[in-house]
């Protein structure tokens, strides 16, 4: 199903028979084996819920994850952390056990029991060995659909992540996490803020405010139940419309609030957030990417390999391998239903912060440059061949079905991703560098200690150098 | 030396289910080894096309010497930079170019690489695995040395010196074991040693440390036993031994008092650190002290967690876990305490440190004085074995069935050591929990570490 410029033989072992290694060149490579994605049993539950089973028979444990399709960009406007206080409530409180009670439910199975948020979606994940799913699943069905919000657990998780917030001020790393979006996107678009929300927020929602959001976007029409392990689909299937088909679907899920898409940077500028004594400065550089319906997707992903995405990418092989100024260095797209971030970045020694950034734009810049076509072939065999990897556990597994689900990826995805990425071609290559890398037009976070870095920085005349105070990145 | 070898491909038995099931756990392999004496072990589990590449490496930072500190972390770095038939860059290059992953990591103990790879790509992996055995010295320049000297400089920053508490784990570790034990420096050495390591450094660890016969080596995954056994004749046969490594020397390490200490970094909230040195990993104890960290921080029933961050609400996070290593274990309660009160009070760090102490020290007695009950012990022992069926999904990678295989040959000699691993848990009664608790955790034999704000100075 492949033409990979890189098969060039069949070898065929002799059996058991002593060979000679020849070190002169590397051994050739055998066919690639194929990649067979997992086959996907879509059904239904009576009340419309979806339910996707991969049977995946290598270990006796199952994973299970409802997700529906609202995350943290359906936090309306002035309450940004809703979802993601709304998710961690869950399992404070369901049905008829409290927040200990639950817990201890849980863990007396030997099963983990999460609930979460990304910016598109929320879930509640149950991985349990597969001897008591039966047990595990009635329990796991309250904390999604019958939850609480008991007052004081809601007084004491938003305790704790008021603290969080603020002992994330502590580390270089969750500052520039919080910094670069907010420069890219400011502080009054969904996505210039984390999805835990600010001190002011945090401090604004009543359990009122949970249950709403609960009640809005937890609806059957609005969530798949991604079902991979040692199970059988027609096996498991009653025990899910036990445990979720009488989940009420009146009434249409509300569509998360649409973000509206933010407007692109327009000229370069560097912002300096002091953290005194660092040891090294956190550098973010870019700005609005690409959403993940875009038709650039496969192209993207291989410009990124070769730019900052893989160990041997440019970045990495000149920040760290080059030069030794960073343990590591590299650069992605944050794709999400809108555009979310694009950015290079990597902590870097602090005298050497200004020479990182001149590397940095020197990678940046070159990306504009004719792309040898040899980098593009590597990096599309990298992408393509290393694509098994992506199967390999059930949470793997279920991590790829929830992604394709939130994304409502086309059916056939899997199965044509690699052939889809080995027909990018180095002209697509160059022509999407030249509209996601704009280099002259990034802006550039630098967390560090200003004392040390603000003279050099502003010597390399990147553009306008302003600050930023800690407490306002997490604020 | 043949071990066992059995051709089934299902590597999870489990048995007819009772009222709780029993996992049995089975890892089915080969075993051989070379005539330069490398060790291999083989296990097939085709149920991805991929194989990994595992090789152990008999040597950690347990080996080193004082003011070279960190050599055996920074000569792993030095393994991916290319060897004789491989140049600079390449090993990664043509890795990724065929869809492969690798790394490496290095404790006090040993030190692990493994390569991820499509099958068709296993002899890619195997010639860039050996090559590095074999044939390191004769690309080795200073520069090299120089260049990954920056690299892993900036990982102490970016890990350590860069991270709130980083530089806690090292004073602990200088405070449990005396200055001669392998255990007192950490892994990721002191930066003037980092500085100093040279050349000569790196010849002379090569040659004492990484010949075959101080290495095992795992294939795994989607590769028969056969060629697999032919592969690696091939690719290693030709390595030289060299002459063993003696055994370490290790002074005993053991406290006879309560050792305190204080240090001050900038952090928000204040942190106490309580660490005792404890029973080697298989040694009588380290099973125990697991299930004890389980029923102290496993959860939010768990004992600690339950008072201090639950209920009292004093604490923002507590951790409990017995570090499992060959020479010597180390068990620590970790507890970053909170200074805002329910009640609207706030409290100075060195006050909430003093809560959070005795709270601690409350719960440990009460361990002493009586064992957990049976829900707990249910509790945590079905959590391990839970944690036993997860550490069978993947294949490589660090902590893989291949790396796991390569763990137990280590330490036990049996690759397939999984169900005696597990075995020992399930022996435990609830007294054993109090009688490890009672002899190894002492109050007055103990290390204190207390983390203030700096401007609590």
């Amino acid at each position: 199903m492949r033409t990979l410029a890189i098969v060039l033989c069949l070898i065929l072992p002799a059996p058991a028979a002593a060979q000679q290694a020849d070190r002169s060149r590397p051994p050739a490579l055998g066919p690639a084996p194929p990649v067979t994605p997992p086959a996907i049993q879509r059904r239904a539950l009576s009340n419309g819920l979806r339910v996707w089973i991969v049977e995946h028979h290598e270990v006796p444990v199952v994973q299970v994850d409802l997700i529906v399709r609202s995350g943290s960009a359906a936090d309306p406007s002035g309450k940004f952390g809703l979802a993601s206080l709304t998710a961690a409530m869950l399992d404070e409180g369901a049905g008829a056990r409290d927040a200990l009670q639950l817990a201890d439910a849980i863990d007396h199975l030997g099963a983990s029991l999460s609930a979460g948020i990304s910016v598109d979606a929320s879930s509640v994940r149950l991985h349990v060995p597969v001897a008591r799913l039966n047990d595990a699943l009635p329990i796991m069905a309250d904390v999604a659909l019958r939850p609480t919000f008991p007052q004081r657990e809601l007084d004491r998780l938003r305790n704790e992540r008021l603290t969080d917030l603020q002992q994330g001020r502590d580390d270089p790393g969750e500052i520039v996490r919080a910094a670069f979006p907010l420069v890219v996107f400011g502080p009054q678009h969904r996505y210039g803020t984390g999805g835990v929300g600010t001190t002011v927020t945090l401090k604004s929602f009543t359990a009122d405010d949970l249950r709403a959001f609960h009640a809005a976007h937890f609806r059957p029409s609005n969530g798949v139940l991604i079902v991979v392990g040692d199970v059988t689909a027609d096996a498991v299937l009653p025990l899910f419309e036990q445990a979720f088909g009488s989940w009420a679907s009146a009434g249409a899920a509300s569509t998360a609030a649409a973000v509206t898409a933010p407007p692109q940077l327009r000229a370069r500028r560097v912002v300096i957030v002091d953290k005194p004594e660092s040891a090294q400065s956190q550098v973010r550089i870019g700005w609005v990417g690409a959403p993940r319906s875009s038709p650039d997707f496969y192209i993207l992903q291989v410009m990124n390999t070769i730019l900052g995405g893989s160990f041997t990418s440019r970045l990495n092989q000149n920040l760290r391998e080059q030069h030794g100024y960073a343990y590591g260095a590299g650069s992605g797209f944050d794709m999400r239903r809108v555009s979310g971030l694009f950015f290079a970045g990597a902590g870097v020694q602090t005298d050497k912060t200004a020479e990182s950034l001149t590397e940095f734009f020197n990678e940046l810049n070159g990306m504009l440059k004719p792309i040898p076509a040899e980098e593009v072939t590597k990096a599309k065999n990298y992408l393509a061949l290393s694509y098994p990897r992506d199967f390999e556990t059930t949470r793997d597994i279920a991590a790829q079905l929830a992604t394709s689900f939130v994304y409502d990826l086309p059916e056939d995805f899997f199965n044509t991703y690699v052939q889809k990425i080995q027909a990018v071609t180095p002209e697509q290559v160059q022509a999407a560098a030249k509209t996601y890398v704009q280099p002259g037009k990034f802006v550039v976070v630098v967390v560090g200690d200003r004392k040390a870095i603000e003279a050099p920085v502003k010597a390399l005349n990147l553009g306008p150098v302003t600050f930023m105070r800690v407490e306002e990145a997490l604020r | 030396m043949r071990r066992r070898y059995c051709g089934i491909a299902l590597a999870v038995l489990l048995a007819p289910l009772a009222a709780s099931a029993q996992p049995k756990l089975e890892v089915p392999y080969t075993q051989f080894t070379l005539a330069n004496g490398l060790t291999v072990i083989v296990h097939e589990d085709h149920s991805v096309p991929l194989v990994t590449v595992n090789v152990w490496y008999h040597v950690g930072s347990g080996r080193e010497k004082p003011g070279r500190t960190g050599f055996a972390h920074l000569f792993e770095h030095l393994m991916f930079e290319g060897s004789a038939h491989v140049k600079e860059g390449e090993f990664d290059t043509l890795l990724e170019a065929a869809g492969g992953s690798n790394n490496g990591s290095t404790n006090g103990d040993r030190t692990n690489y493994w390569i991820d790879a499509p099958s068709n790509a296993v002899e890619v992996a195997l010639f860039l695995e050996s090559d590095r055995m074999g044939w390191l010295l004769d690309v080795m320049s200073p520069e090299r040395v120089n260049g990954q000297r920056d690299v892993v400089k900036n990982e102490r920053r970016q890990s350590y010196e860069n991270q709130p508490y980083g530089l806690a784990s090292i004073v602990l570790d200088e405070m449990l074991f005396p200055k001669a034990h392998p255990y007192h420096w950490p892994t990721i050495g002191y930066m003037d040693d980092l500085t100093a390591a040279s050349h000569e450094d790196v010849v002379d660890f090569f040659q004492k440390y990484y010949p075959p016969n101080n290495a095992s080596l795992v294939l795994a995954g989607d590769i028969d036993a056969a060629r697999a056994r032919a592969f690696a004749e091939k690719w290693f046969g030709e390595i030289k031994p060299r002459d063993p490594v003696p055994p370490l020397d290790v002074p005993p390490a053991f406290l006879t008092s309560i050792q305190k200490r204080t240090l001050t970094d900038r952090v928000q909230l204040p942190r106490l650190y309580l660490a005792w040195v404890t029973p080697a990993q298989y040694r009588p104890g380290d099973a125990a002290l697991d299930i004890v960290s389980q029923v102290l921080a496993g959860g939010k029933n768990s004992r600690l967690y339950r008072r201090l961050v639950y209920d009292l609400q004093i604490a923002q996070d507590v951790t409990a876990f017995q570090a499992s290593a060959a020479l010597a274990s180390t068990y620590q309660i970790v507890v970053t305490a909170r200074l805002d009160r329910k009640d609207g009070r706030t409290v100075t760090p060195q006050a909430a440190i003093e809560d959070v102490h005795r709270i601690i020290d409350e719960e440990l007695d009460r361990l002493r004085a009586e064992p957990p009950a049976e829900r707990e012990m249910e509790r945590a022992l079905n959590q391990v074995e839970a944690s036993f069926l997860d550490g069978m999904e993947a294949v490589g990678g660090f902590g893989g069935k291949a790396d796991r295989l390569n763990a137990y040959y280590f330490a036990t000699g049996n690759p397939d050591y999984f169900n005696e691993d597990l075995a020992r848990y399930r022996a435990l009664a609830p007294g054993d929990i109090r009688a490890a608790v009672t002899r190894f955790l002492p109050k007055e034999r103990r290390v204190e570490l207390t983390v203030l704000p700096e401007t609590q100075k």
